[in-house]
């Protein structure tokens, strides 16, 4: 009989048969959570609730490219073998829409209205990639309690409970190694998995990060980690950072981008970008929002309601009756500047974790990793002109 | 400090035309008052129902009663134009840095200290670096104040000024450059006599002088040579639509004043006042955190790139 | 209407780092003036053969308009220079000027000036180069005038009214 409270190797490795996972999940239905995660819905592995374990994509994977995400059957039953599905975690966090606050008029003025205490449902995050526990972290420093005591997000975050998936296999359009965000979960997580599949077994390495995590897994049926799957669990994972899809290297990048202001390439890729926003919309870190008071007819009752923007809008910028930004270059420019580089001038980090979202989920197939290649390369051609013509001059 | 706060509610208690269509509103709290703001900080003001937006605060700092001067412009500043003394508004704030002049002359004792002993109370960003006004220096022999406000952009400086008047001996110049389209556009205009009487220069000038204007006509930067600066010895402040921030620093850089004794005001499409939504980005600044108050060196490359 | 010594002609703004042979070459031709308010130092439309550089006071630069007051387009102050047209092929005045308080100025003889210039390359490039930096801040001062920059935000600068 397994004796679920032998912790094993000393990293308190265990594992976790496939069939079993229903009981991790039941484990937290039981304390209360209701459980998000990978599911396959409109052609596509998306995000939504887990009722049972057998709601998870086990056996799809996908095949990615610029501007394309097309489902496949895997030749293993892996419930976590895809990447950078159309939606992140962070709607769960950051909604796309949510009242700040309802108020009715009192005398000449408004007075807030009592929240219908929202019993803000204790949700499961289960499945999140190591990319993706990182974007979390970085919405946390955006809009998190450090920032933002007190806040909507703070709030939800604080109880949420994080299953962590490592990636053994990354995607086509997967940089998270250039990120230094995956394929190996950081910390942040309550859980995590590592799935071995095919080849006649399907389980889980699993690992606590947290006492909440180490809790939840009393009653679920695990037996000590063997050092043969353990060294399969960590190769897989390095070898996962071996083969990525993409890179962008990080050294410079925000001095290059703050410097690339007027590079010739922002009118190339304006020329291909329609400015639809579908990569802010993926993006897991892009965070944007309109403010917008209502009132009904009557002017008795007014809300405030914020919803998800992006800098593409045209009136993203609105200054003075015009946007600041009215040309695509610019606004491309905004994102990409923003996203790689000032983000670590405003939050002291980048705002990239190298999912690849942006590049599967662009209509025009633009990467982002290809344009600061192409950056990078038209700013050691200017240099390389400008020293050229230093030689000439002190001839 | 977050969007998600219900605003703070003030009352209107006085409203007051400086134009045709600007208007200056004193606000008492209905209830609990917001934070001491230091000057050049704003607030977002909501007119329920219809919108918030972000008014720089142009009533001295120490005082519970707020001023904000509002030019109609769009639907939300017409509502607060338009409203009735008495009316309820919604206050959140105060956010931003400000322009480094110290509200009282304790607080500026030590140099360099942050500009008001109640930063901690309200959690906007720390103040630009303050202004030596220094009490303790002899009359006459401290630092020069330069002061430029280009149309409505007299009332973020209004503070300023105020502020460096109530401790004037800690200054040896207080010089206020104002500049307006004509003489009927002048907000503030009934004070510049009191604002003489207390030391400071005020000089206005005007685009178009009109029949009876017997002042200076033409561009607030043709009064910089005449005002005979010490450039070494001069903190600038300039606020007014950003085409003549950018004209004024120049012609302050070409009398001989560095870059990093200039502070502009820049203004940006804000929605939240908190760093949350993301609109006020002026590359790596999030004006509502990082600004308004910028020094002009470090928002002189940013200005000047196209449509950032 | 007084002598003018070339130390007390270099000081003034305008000329500021000419050497004191070319203070003293247009010292010669210059003279110390004090004028009340309302003294009108030219016409439009005159003949322009001085300019001024003007030490204390205001001056208002203004056009005639049938049936309405005098214009005021442009006042100038201590350390300004008075008049562009003397160095032009008509020398006719564009505006007329007027002082609107008690000014003092230096007088200059415009053709006079012209000639030392001739004479004197170096003097006629360094007045040359002041005359153009007064020229191209007026009209850069001019310019931010006409796209009305204090307007209405919703309109914008620039916009029509």
């Amino acid at each position: 009989m397994d004796n679920q409270h032998d912790a094993g190797p000393p990293d308190g490795s265990r594992l976790l048969a496939a069939p079993a996972l229903d009981q991790l999940l039941g484990a937290l239905h039981a304390a209360g959570y209701r459980i998000i995660g990978p599911v396959l819905r409109d052609d596509a592995i998306t995000l939504g609730e887990l009722d049972s374990a057998g709601d998870l994509p086990f056996g799809w994977g996908v095949t990615l490219e610029p501007g394309g995400y097309v489902l496949r059957k895997r030749d293993d039953q892996a419930a976590f073998g895809h990447s950078a599905g159309p939606q992140s975690w962070k709607q769960f966090l950051h909604p796309p829409r949510q009242r700040m606050w309802s108020a009715s008029r009192r005398g000449s003025g408004f007075e807030v209205d009592a929240e219908d205490a929202e019993p803000a449902a204790r949700l499961a995050f289960f499945g999140v990639r190591p990319c993706d526990l990182r974007a979390i972290q970085i919405q946390d420093q955006v809009l998190g309690g450090g920032a933002h005591p007190g806040s909507r997000y703070a709030t939800r975050r604080s109880s949420v409970f994080i299953v962590a998936v490592n990636c053994t296999e990354p995607g086509e359009t997967c940089f998270c190694t250039s990120m230094g965000t995956g394929p190996q979960a950081g910390p942040g997580y309550d859980l995590l998995l590592t799935e071995l599949a095919g080849d006649g077994r399907h389980d889980f390495v699993v690992q606590a990060g947290s006492a909440a995590g180490e809790a939840m897994l009393a009653g679920v049926p695990l037996r000590p980690a063997d050092a043969a799957s353990l060294r399969r669990a960590s190769d897989g994972v390095a070898d996962a950072a071996a083969r990525m899809g993409r890179s962008m290297p990080q050294a410079g990048i925000r001095e290059l981008l703050a410097s690339s202001l007027d590079a010739a390439r922002w009118e190339d890729v304006a020329a291909r970008c329609i400015s639809c926003g579908n990569c802010t919309m993926a993006c897991p870190t892009c965070f944007c929002a309109n403010i917008d008071d209502v009132t009904d007819l009557s002017g008795d009752h007014a809300e405030r309601w914020q919803s998800w923007a992006s800098c593409f809008d045209l009136d993203f910028s609105q200054l003075h009756g015009g946007p600041v930004r009215s040309s695509a270059s610019s606004r491309y420019r905004q994102w990409l500047t923003h996203k790689l580089g000032t983000w670590h001038d405003q939050f002291g980090s980048s705002g990239c974790v190298g999912c690849g979202r942006c590049i599967v989920w662009c209509p025009v197939g633009i990467d982002l990793t290809e344009e600061v290649a192409a950056l990078r390369a038209e700013a050691a051609a200017t240099a390389g002109q400008a020293g050229a013509r230093a030689e000439g001059a002190a001839q | 400090m977050t969007i998600a706060e219900f605003p703070v509610p003030y009352r209107i208690a006085r409203r007051r035309y400086e134009t045709h269509d600007t208007v200056t509103l004193t606000l008492e709290p209905a209830g609990q008052a917001i934070a001491e703001h230091r000057a050049g900080q704003f607030t977002m003001l909501s007119a329920f129902g219809v919108g918030e937006v972000p008014i720089s605060i142009s009533g001295r700092p120490g005082r519970t009663a707020l001023a904000h001067t509002i030019r109609s412009a769009g639907a939300v500043t017409r509502a607060l134009c338009s409203a009735a003394q008495g009316t309820l508004v919604g206050v959140r704030g105060p956010y931003g840095t400000d322009w480094g002049i110290p509200a009282s002359a304790s607080a500026s004792a030590s140099a360099g200290a942050p500009a008001s002993a109640s930063a901690s109370a309200s959690a906007s960003a720390p103040a630009s670096a303050s202004v030596p006004a220094s009490a303790s220096a002899p009359a006459g022999t401290g630092e020069d104040l330069l002061l430029v406000a280009g149309g409505i952009g007299l009332a973020p400086l209004r503070p300023a000024l105020l502020a460096a008047l109530d401790q004037r001996r800690g200054y040896r110049r207080v010089i206020m450059l104002i500049g307006a389209r004509s003489p009927a556009e002048l907000v503030f205009a009934a004070e510049f006599s009191d604002w003489r009487d207390r030391g400071a220069e005020v000089e206005i000038i005007v685009d178009h002088g009109g029949e009876r204007w017997p002042g200076h006509v033409g561009v607030v930067t043709q009064l910089i040579g005449r005002a005979r600066l010490d450039p070494a010895r001069t903190t600038a402040l300039v606020c007014g639509p950003e085409v003549m921030m950018r004209i004024t620093a120049r012609a302050l850089l070409g009398a001989g004043m560095t870059a990093d004794r200039i502070r502009i005001s820049l203004e940006r499409n804000m929605q939240c006042g908190t760093a949350e939504c993301g609109h006020c980005q002026l590359g790596p600044l999030l004006v509502c955190r990082d600004g308004p108050v910028v020094s002009y060196q470090r928002a002189e490359p940013l200005l000047a790139a196209r449509e950032l | 209407m007084t002598g003018v010594a070339p130390a007390e002609l270099a000081g003034h703004a305008f000329l500021r780092g000419l050497t004191a042979q070319q203070a003293a070459r247009l010292a010669e031709v210059a003279t110390a003036i004090a004028v009340p308010a309302g003294h009108r130092f030219f016409h439009e439309g005159g003949q322009a053969t001085r300019f001024w550089l003007i030490r204390t006071g205001q001056v208002a630069l203004d056009l005639q308009v049938p049936g309405r007051p005098r214009l005021i387009v442009e006042t100038l102050g201590p350390g300004d220079e008075l008049g562009l047209s003397w160095l032009s092929e008509s020398m006719q005045w564009q505006l007329g000027a007027a002082a609107q308080v008690p000014t003092t100025a230096f007088e200059l003889d415009g053709p006079a000036v012209r000639g030392l210039c001739e004479r004197d390359c170096e003097l006629g490039w360094e007045l040359a180069r002041r005359m153009l930096t007064v020229a191209s801040g007026r009209l850069q001062a001019a310019r931010i005038r006409l796209v009305d920059l204090y307007s209405s935000p919703v309109q914008g600068p620039g916009s029509p009214r």
